[in-house]
């Protein structure tokens, strides 16, 4: 590789050098302004709003840079990235805000300074994840996420709980990143490459043996699935929402979750997928059949979540499995192996970004005044707290999936790629799932309404910044329930991966 | 003299991989289980060295042992501190018993 090749593709990952420019930035800012931390959150979103403009000027690029071989390169920049890059990006605002609100953050409020660096390094881990074509550079970004979220998870030291989520986290984690090692190892060994394209055309070239490219295979998507929380990998999942600071909560459910979707939609289609055919099906390689493992792991992923959330009286662990639950309906758009799925999977993620972060929003703002995250202590809560309570009645309905909001859209459309493909039995399955999360969502909602309690619930008087986080967050539910032809035809127009 | 070949460094691998996860499976102390996080990245990396040795894939396969070698030094590091704040919240690093988040 020449120089001038190398710095003209640097230009190509601007939105990159902009989010690591802010990081430094953060740090030095850290330094020289002492004790006053004041300014980090608004550095923050100044970088975050440059990166925004950054990643919204490169849209409709389709290059591929840092060309390893003349075939080869680490990253590649696609609009299937950018959309992942953007729903990041929108996350990482409202959680910057959602920090600035958390009691539990602004404990911590002496560590700043390394809660926005690592934030940061969060973001760069994922920005690298959703490009990336390379296994190196899958796991090293994969790591980079990771360690900054083992981190956070436990960012507020003195509390038992905090400190428990990021051992179980990082415990985890590790185990599962060292297996997708593994697995790496194993295609480099059959293949020589860790390339995807190079690995995709060898594959289709030669007559590798299945066993070991089986085993491989499923070894590296336990990395992807840890990422997910894909069941059985879900097991730190319940644990560390629970325990971790609430934004950070948030943030692994919607950012960390949508990267590692990126990577995964974006390691099946280049590896395994033989072409494309008029309708949008993704023909593979018949060697393995990875459909069917896909199929598996979100039967148990869905039916796993939606069941243990049945019982839970934390709200956050709840909205744990719940989130788990809709890994599970998003892996079968992915099960679909068409263009159609992979676009309901899209709407579907930015959807669910804005419901998510919702629930989890009122949660905080809750827990903030009353202290506790138990269902049980929202009894009576309803007539108390008018705003919070019609918002979280908005989230909740729209997660279970019903008319008019926006949840509903992106169901009707995963539906509706499920029964093109055929695949009624695993459309039936997932309705199924839909009605027995209807119970725990709407258990949260009688609690808060229809139950009457003697006790005098206390009234929480909300900033009007965070009156204006939770309008921004509700309107888009509402607004895209009704209107939703914008963002089907955005996540349409953002389908296109480098060399499809 | 006994040739050694791929063969004999896959079967070293597969043995510290096994023996990783043993360990993380079955260890209690915090400590113990994140050496064996360490057998595990240790055994992917002899299977990438030995690979690019015996494949004739070129340098490659050594450069990922060293980028490795990296993170898992970083990850240690992190997950030692992590387990370094537990120690002093409960003093106790058996993971066992660190059990206030379940179901």
């Amino acid at each position: 590789m020449n120089t001038e090749q190398l710095l003209s593709d640097i230009g190509f990952i601007k939105p990159e050098i902009a989010i690591a420019i802010t990081l430094v930035v953060i740090v030095v800012v850290d330094l020289i302004m002492g004790k006053n931390k004041k300014a980090l959150p608004y550095i923050s979103i100044a970088g975050l709003v440059i990166t925004g403009l950054l990643v919204i000027q490169q849209f409709g690029t389709s290059v591929s840079v840092f060309k390893t071989s003349p075939s080869t390169s680490l990253l590649v920049i696609d609009n299937f990235g950018l959309y992942f890059k953007i729903i990041i990006l929108l996350a990482s605002l409202f959680i910057i805000f959602f920090s600035m609100a958390s009691n539990e953050i602004k404990s911590t409020y002496a560590r700043h300074g390394e809660y926005y660096t690592l934030i940061f390094g969060m973001i760069l881990g994922m920005f690298l994840l959703s490009s990336a074509v390379d296994f190196i550079l899958i796991y090293l970004s994969i790591e980079l996420l990771s360690l900054s979220s083992y981190v956070l998870a436990g960012f507020v030291k003195n509390s038992l709980r905090n400190s428990e989520a990021s051992l179980k986290y990082v415990i985890y984690g590790g185990v599962s990143s060292g297996v997708m090692l593994f697995g790496i190892s194993l295609i480099y060994g059959l293949t020589g490459s860790t390339n995807l394209y190079e690995i995709n055309s060898l594959i289709q070239l030669q007559n590798f043996p299945v066993v070991t490219l089986l085993i491989a295979g499923l070894f590296v998507i336990v990395g992807f699935g840890f990422k997910i929380s894909a069941v059985p990998f879900h097991f730190w999942t319940p644990d560390v929402y629970e325990g971790a600071p609430l934004p950070i909560t948030a943030y692994l459910s919607v950012a960390s979750k949508a990267a590692g979707f990126a990577v995964l939609i974006r390691f099946i289609k280049i590896t395994f997928v033989d072409s494309i055919d008029e309708h949008g099906f993704w023909q593979l390689i018949s060697v393995v059949d990875w459909r069917s493992i896909i199929i598996l792991l979100s039967i148990l992923t869905m039916t796993l979540g939606n069941f243990s959330a049945l019982w839970q009286d934390n709200l956050k662990r709840m909205l744990a499995y719940s989130s788990i639950a809709h890994a599970g309906y998003m892996l079968l758009g992915l099960a679909v192996l068409s263009n159609e799925g992979i676009t309901a999977i899209m709407l579907y993620f930015l959807i669910y970004l804005f419901m998510n972060l919702g629930a989890f929003f009122v949660v905080m703002l809750i827990a903030n005044k009353i202290g506790s995250e138990d269902i049980d202590d929202y009894k009576g809560l309803g007539r108390s707290i008018p705003y919070l309570g019609v918002s979280l009645g908005i989230f909740l309905v729209s997660l279970i999936g019903l008319p008019p909001t926006a949840g509903f859209i992106a169901k009707i459309y995963l539906f509706i790629a499920l029964v093109d493909a055929k695949m009624i039995t695993l459309a039936v399955i997932a309705l199924l799932n839909t009605v027995v999360s209807l119970y725990y969502y709407v258990r949260v909602l009688r609690n808060l309404y229809l139950v009457q309690t003697e006790e005098k619930r206390p009234a929480i008087k909300m900033s009007l910044l965070n009156s204006i986080i939770l309008f921004l967050l509700v309107a888009p539910l509402i607004i895209f329930g009704i209107y939703f032809t914008p963002i089907v035809n955005f996540a349409k127009s953002s389908l296109s991966i480098f060399g499809f | 003299m006994i040739h050694v070949g791929l063969t004999h460094f896959l079967v070293i691998s597969i043995v510290l991989f096994a023996l990783g996860l043993y360990a993380v499976i079955t260890r209690k102390n915090a400590v113990m289980v994140l050496m064996g996080i360490e057998l595990i990245l240790n055994s992917a990396n002899i299977n990438f060295i030995a690979f690019s040795k015996f494949g004739n894939f070129g340098l490659q396969g050594q450069l990922i042992a060293l980028f490795v070698i990296i993170l898992a030094a970083a990850e240690a590091a992190v997950a030692l501190a992590i387990v370094l704040n537990i120690y002093k919240t409960v003093a106790n690093i058996n993971v066992d018993e660190i059990d206030s988040l379940k179901d």
